[in-house]
């Protein structure tokens, strides 16, 4: 059997492959350069950008769980002006489609810096991380309320006419809902899911083992959960649906292409598996071999449920 | 991908004959275990096989382990590179967790997923030095000591070694240290090797006695980094420091495992798998 084509297409954006980094665990691509071939990712997202620099959390900021870790790195990046001047230049260049993952404590705060990547070259998606304090609504998450979802997708879709991703958080009662609010209002693909709100405790100290208390669970521990999600907004939405949460294998990819992923996005893997993502696509290009599946389209939510 | 890049930038100075490793592109690779040896009840040393890291590897640069094939302990380990021979780089490392249990307990033949070398390491500079070595501390200072020797950086009688710990057991290389011709001069708590007390107390003798500045570089426990930073400093020696933090990933992408810069109005901070792990004292202790 030929080579089986695994291009995918979320929005107008074309993947030469259905593999991706999670934002914040690949930093700006080139930590990884020696490491992995990064023109054959399918997607690069980089680190979560605001518009100003952010300092980020006291530490300690992560801590091990079992098959998983916490984190509460507190979004520090760079900032935008940095960031389109330092970071860009580098990734512009490079095969695989750009994904900058943005984050702001305002609805005004995001739409600046959408507009702001809309100009740049380079830049061929937007991935809003919804799950961040919005500061005028005492604090909630904006992915927790499906109206806040909903006017900042909206006015960030204004803005530009790059691919604009919308990642949800799984910190809520009915994802369905917010994934709903987001494709309403323009979104042309989900990402799903953030990481899980979490906890660790020190026995000695009885104290949280994160200086910010609460941190984000990601890693395998969290798989099954991510693929339920996926699997539910998948059946709820009709655009692409990008899988991620604990994904480190190349049988973890195919479940979620079978739950109803489009994409997958690798994350916590690549700490304890820097090629992990490599893996990851010679495992499904040898799956849908072995499998006779010509397309990896046509293994997207094949999920068999009689 | 460029196998040849230079692991070494040379100060912009090249009069001053100062060296700053850095980490140039890290490697990741398996790497067979080749030798095993414990040295006390809780500290082993492992040989690795891996030509890339081991001529790469610059003294205060260190590995990420994957200790396990398992997704629980999920996170590989950080430790530093403790000498290297050839195409071999050794760890010397004490059972203090899971992680190390587990790597204490491995066979020769055996491979790791290794990804290294990593951060930045010592600077290497010519004349006097003092090495300050707190218990396992003194993994990254053996090499320091060999390298800085073995470069001409230093007679081995430029090479001071003040090495503490709570016992005897926590002295480690002695021989090692013997053999590079080193002075070398131990610390116990419990007065069971050398003399009774802490390691501190031999720094301030020795800063005190010297005609001119030394370079003072440390490893060990953070209480005893921050005395021997604050006598440094009130010597007005330069002080370099290894510090520890919890890793997840080793190359700078996680963000998670910084420590506050020192003397800065708001707060800001540093990686200490990549600015690090080796710092100035300034940069990481207020003064
Ligand atoms: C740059 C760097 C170089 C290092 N070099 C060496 C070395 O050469 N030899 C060596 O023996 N160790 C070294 N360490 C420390 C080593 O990484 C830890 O001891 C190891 O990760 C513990 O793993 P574990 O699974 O056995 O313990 P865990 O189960 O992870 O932890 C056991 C206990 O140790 C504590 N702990 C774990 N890691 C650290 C740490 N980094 N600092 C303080 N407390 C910690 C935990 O909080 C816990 O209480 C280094 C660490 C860093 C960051
Ligand atoms: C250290 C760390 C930093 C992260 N930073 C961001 C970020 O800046 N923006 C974002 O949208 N998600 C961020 N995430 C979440 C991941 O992109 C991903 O959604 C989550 O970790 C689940 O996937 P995984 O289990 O494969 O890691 C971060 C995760 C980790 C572990
Ligand atoms: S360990 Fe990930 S940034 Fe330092």
């Amino acid at each position: 059997m030929n080579h089986p084509d695994l291009t995918v297409t979320l929005g107008r954006l074309k993947l030469a492959n259905p593999v991706m980094t999670a934002s914040g665990t690949f930093g700006y691509g080139e930590e990884y350069a020696g490491i992995v071939d990064l023109n054959r990712l399918g997607a690069l997202v980089v680190k979560g950008i605001s518009l100003r620099p952010r300092p980020g959390n006291p530490p300690p900021r992560i801590v091990e769980t079992a098959a998983g870790m916490l984190n509460a790195i507190g979004l520090q990046n760079v900032g935008l002006t940095a960031f389109i001047r330092d970071k860009l230049p580098y990734l512009r260049p490079l095969a695989p489609a750009l994904v900058v993952n943005i984050l702001g404590e305002t609805e005004d705060e995001y739409v600046e810096i959408a507009a702001a990547l809309s100009d740049q070259e380079g830049v061929d998606a937007i991935e809003l991380n919804i799950s961040c304090p919005n500061v005028a609504a005492g604090g909630l998450v904006f992915g927790a309320d499906p109206v806040a979802t909903s006017r900042l997708t909206a006015r960030v879709r204004a803005v530009t006419r790059k691919t604009l991703l919308v990642k949800l958080t799984p910190n809520v009662t009915d994802i369905t809902v917010m994934a709903r609010a987001a494709v309403d209002a323009g979104a042309d693909g989900l990402t799903v899911i953030n990481t899980l709100l979490g906890l660790a405790v020190d026995l000695t100290t009885r104290r949280p083992r994160l200086a910010n208390v609460t941190g984000g669970l990601s890693g395998p521990a969290i798989k099954p959960v991510a693929l339920r999600m996926v699997w539910q907004v998948a059946r709820a939405v009709d655009v692409p649906v990008i899988g991620v949460g604990g994904i480190s294998t190349w049988q973890d990819a195919v479940e979620f292409f079978i739950a109803g992923a489009t994409a997958i996005q690798i994350g916590t893997a690549n700490f304890f598996n820097p090629t992990v993502t490599m893996n990851v696509l010679e495992g499904i290009t040898a799956f849908l071999i072995d499998s006779g599946v010509a397309k990896i389209t046509d293994l997207i939510g094949t999920l068999r449920l009689t | 991908m460029d196998k040849n890049q230079s692991q070494f930038q040379t100060d912009p100075n090249p009069t001053s004959g100062i060296t700053e490793p850095f980490s140039g592109s890290p490697r990741h690779i398996q790497a067979k275990v080749v030798a095993t040896r414990r040295i006390t009840n809780d500290v082993y040393h492992l040989s690795l096989m891996g030509e890339e890291i081991a001529t790469a590897a610059r003294p205060g640069q260190f590995v990420m382990v994957r200790v396990s094939q398992a997704v629980d302990p999920l996170l590989p380990r950080p430790f530093s590179i403790h000498r290297v021979m050839g195409d071999r780089f050794d760890i010397l490392f004490r059972v203090v967790g899971q992680g190390t249990r587990i790597l204490a307990r491995t066979a020769v033949g055996e491979t790791f997923a290794v990804t290294g070398p990593l951060g930045r390491g010592f600077l290497l500079a010519p004349g006097r030095v003092l090495l300050v070595a707190g218990g396992i501390g003194l993994a990254p200072l053996f090499f320091l000591a060999q390298d800085l020797i073995s470069r001409g950086f230093c007679r081995p009688d430029e090479v001071t070694v003040l090495a503490g710990g709570r016992g005897r057991a926590d002295i480690l290389c002695r021989e090692e240290l013997t053999e590079l011709g080193v002075r070398l001069q131990i610390t116990t708590e419990d007065g069971s090797l050398g003399r009774p007390g802490l390691v501190t107390s031999l720094v301030q003798e020795q800063l005190e006695a010297a005609s001119e500045p030394i370079r003072v570089v440390s490893c060990g426990p953070k209480a005893m980094l921050q005395a021997v930073a604050g006598l440094a400093a009130a010597a007005g020696c330069p002080c370099q420091v290894s510090l520890e933090t919890g890793m997840a990933c080793g190359l700078g992408v996680c963000l998670g495992c910084v420590v506050r810069k020192a003397d800065t109005p708001g707060p800001a901070y540093l990686r200490v798998c990549r600015e690090g792990p080796v710092f100035d004292a300034g940069e990481v202790f207020n003064s």
